[in-house]
């Protein structure tokens, strides 16, 4: 047939339909294979070939960890021995468990990926531009404010579009203007912990700062009561002599149980009602701003709430940091007639029909 | 293009265009994608095939994000060993994302590779969009 006589003619392979990349070329690739993190646009820091993500401030994230470190080492080498002989030695058990889990939840909350959406592809990008180009009618210099609105459970939400992340940002996302990241069910950016908290990292941050909450009220409690223990022996002034290290921990500890519990106590709220901070800030959900105005997202019970931020589904991430960066995937040809311009016009014009509800209704 | 008309014949097909199914926000953040037909594909599919791939898509996404009791006793379980666990294991979310890319080859190879589709596995795209490409229709061109 056709195809044999071109192969007798010229001495090419048949190559695999099957794989999506475009046709090999016959020379080597002069560059290594980079991994996705290397080229990843947003301002982030990697760490272990991609497998730690964090953001690009992190002095305050070291500040954190060395409050804590140092807190309980002291208290660990000053007061458990003390502590162990007089009462019980559950005491430093017990500390020791919760130091444990306070430093895994913060690790792995600065650790991990706060739900990342990865930015549009060129081709996804100018899609969207000509479905807005159209829906907007082609103006030129300033396109405005591009919005979408979607009606959830009864609410309507604006999707906003995001220019740098080139998409329509989900409900509840937002982008982070410290990391350059659209991030998924943005909380807030917390520089204690050196990242965002989103969507992948919530439960941890809330397990942090709960656990982090009893760890400093157990330091306190444990810490006053070795020196009025001391003090009892021998007097308060040679009790604060004997242990010094326990007045600075008291004094860490008085100030950080104030905000610590404050924040756990909001974050329980916020869990509870299925708020994100970023949407209490703003009032988004706010029986001020209207009569009809509830969250969409609350499941209607505290318990249900709570259990869905913390025992629900882990979403994976989805910017796959330790994948390889591939050649350039296969681009569009261009438009070799009128014919297909005016055909993907058409069903973008009814595409954005569909989703933007008319004012009208 | 400059091509020879026996390269045509061998090369890969060239990329006509892509459609891009959008998200189904409607019932909130769980992934979701809009069933709604694109007119670039009619020529190709039928609607009913298409409709048919995407729900059984949303079907499996919502099985992945399904809160219940499995969901509940991994997340607890986890919470215990400190998340130590997923360490060895991996979570509901990714296994589903396995059976998803299954799905998706199988598609490809029965219904869309042979109308010169190609639908790209949306966990590619960060889960915003159905990546239909349309590849231009050679095998008709070459009996002329």
């Amino acid at each position: 047939m056709h195809l044999g006589e071109s192969m007798r003619e010229c001495e090419y392979s048949q190559i695999s339909t099957r794989s999506s990349t475009p046709m090999e070329t016959p020379y080597k690739k002069r560059t290594p294979k980079r991994r996705k993190w290397e080229a990843f646009p947003g301002r982030n820091k990697f760490y272990c070939d991609g497998r730690i993500m964090m953001a690009k401030q992190t002095g305050v994230f070291y500040l954190t960890l060395v409050l804590i470190l140092v807190t309980c080492g002291l208290f660990f080498v000053f007061d458990c021995p003390f502590l162990a002989l007089q009462l019980t030695p559950i005491i430093p058990v017990v500390g020791g468990a919760l130091f444990l889990f306070v430093l895994g939840t913060l690790l792995r909350t600065s650790f991990s990926d706060p739900g990342v959406l990865p930015r549009a592809t060129p081709d996804e990008a100018a899609d969207l531009e000509r479905q807005i180009d159209v829906a907007n009618g082609s103006t030129g210099y300033r396109p405005p404010p591009r919005t979408k609105e979607v009606v959830i459970n009864g609410q309507t939400v604006k999707l906003k579009y995001c220019f740098t992340c080139k998409i329509f940002r989900p409900p509840r996302a937002s982008h982070c203007s410290l990391c350059d990241n659209c991030v998924e069910r943005f909380d807030h950016h917390c520089p204690w912990v050196g990242n965002c908290v989103g969507r992948r990292n919530y439960r941890f941050f809330y397990m942090f700062i709960l656990s982090l909450s009893f760890l400093t009220i157990f330091i306190f409690a444990f810490v006053i009561t070795h020196i009025i223990l001391l003090s009892h022996q021998s007097g308060f002034l040679n009790a604060l002599k004997y242990s010094p290290a326990s007045v600075l921990e008291v004094v860490v500890c008085f100030f950080s149980v104030w905000s610590i519990v404050g924040l756990s106590g909001f974050h329980t709220y916020l869990i509870g009602s299925n708020q994100t901070t970023n949407e209490d800030i703003k009032g988004s959900w706010s029986s001020k701003r209207g009569k009809d105005n509830y969250n969409p997202y609350s499941y209607g019970n505290m318990f249900t709430n709570c259990c869905a931020a913390l025992c629900g589904p882990l979403p994976p991430s989805l910017i796959d940091r330790r994948g390889f960066v591939e050649s350039d995937a296969p681009q569009l040809a261009q438009p070799t007639n009128g014919m297909t311009m005016y055909g993907a016009t058409q069903s973008q014009q009814s595409h954005m029909a569909a989703t933007t509800p008319l004012p009208s209704s | 293009m400059a091509e020879t008309h026996s390269l045509q014949d061998l090369q890969q097909p060239a990329v006509s265009s892509k459609v891009f199914v959008q998200r189904d926000y409607s019932s909130g953040t769980i992934c979701k994608f809009q069933t709604k037909f694109p007119s670039e594909l009619e020529s190709r599919l039928d609607k009913q095939q298409f409709e048919e791939t995407i729900q059984t898509l949303n079907n499996l996404y919502a099985e992945a994000e399904k809160l219940g009791g499995k969901s509940y006793l991994e997340g607890f379980l986890a919470c215990m060993t400190a998340y130590t666990i997923f360490l060895c294991m991996e979570t509901h979310y990714e296994k589903v994302l396995k059976k998803i890319a299954r799905f998706i080859k199988d598609q490809n190879e029965k219904i869309y590779a042979p109308r010169g589709l190609l639908l790209t596995d949306p966990i590619e795209r960060g889960l915003r969009v159905v990546e239909i490409t349309i590849f231009e229709d050679r095998s008709i061109g070459s009996g002329r």
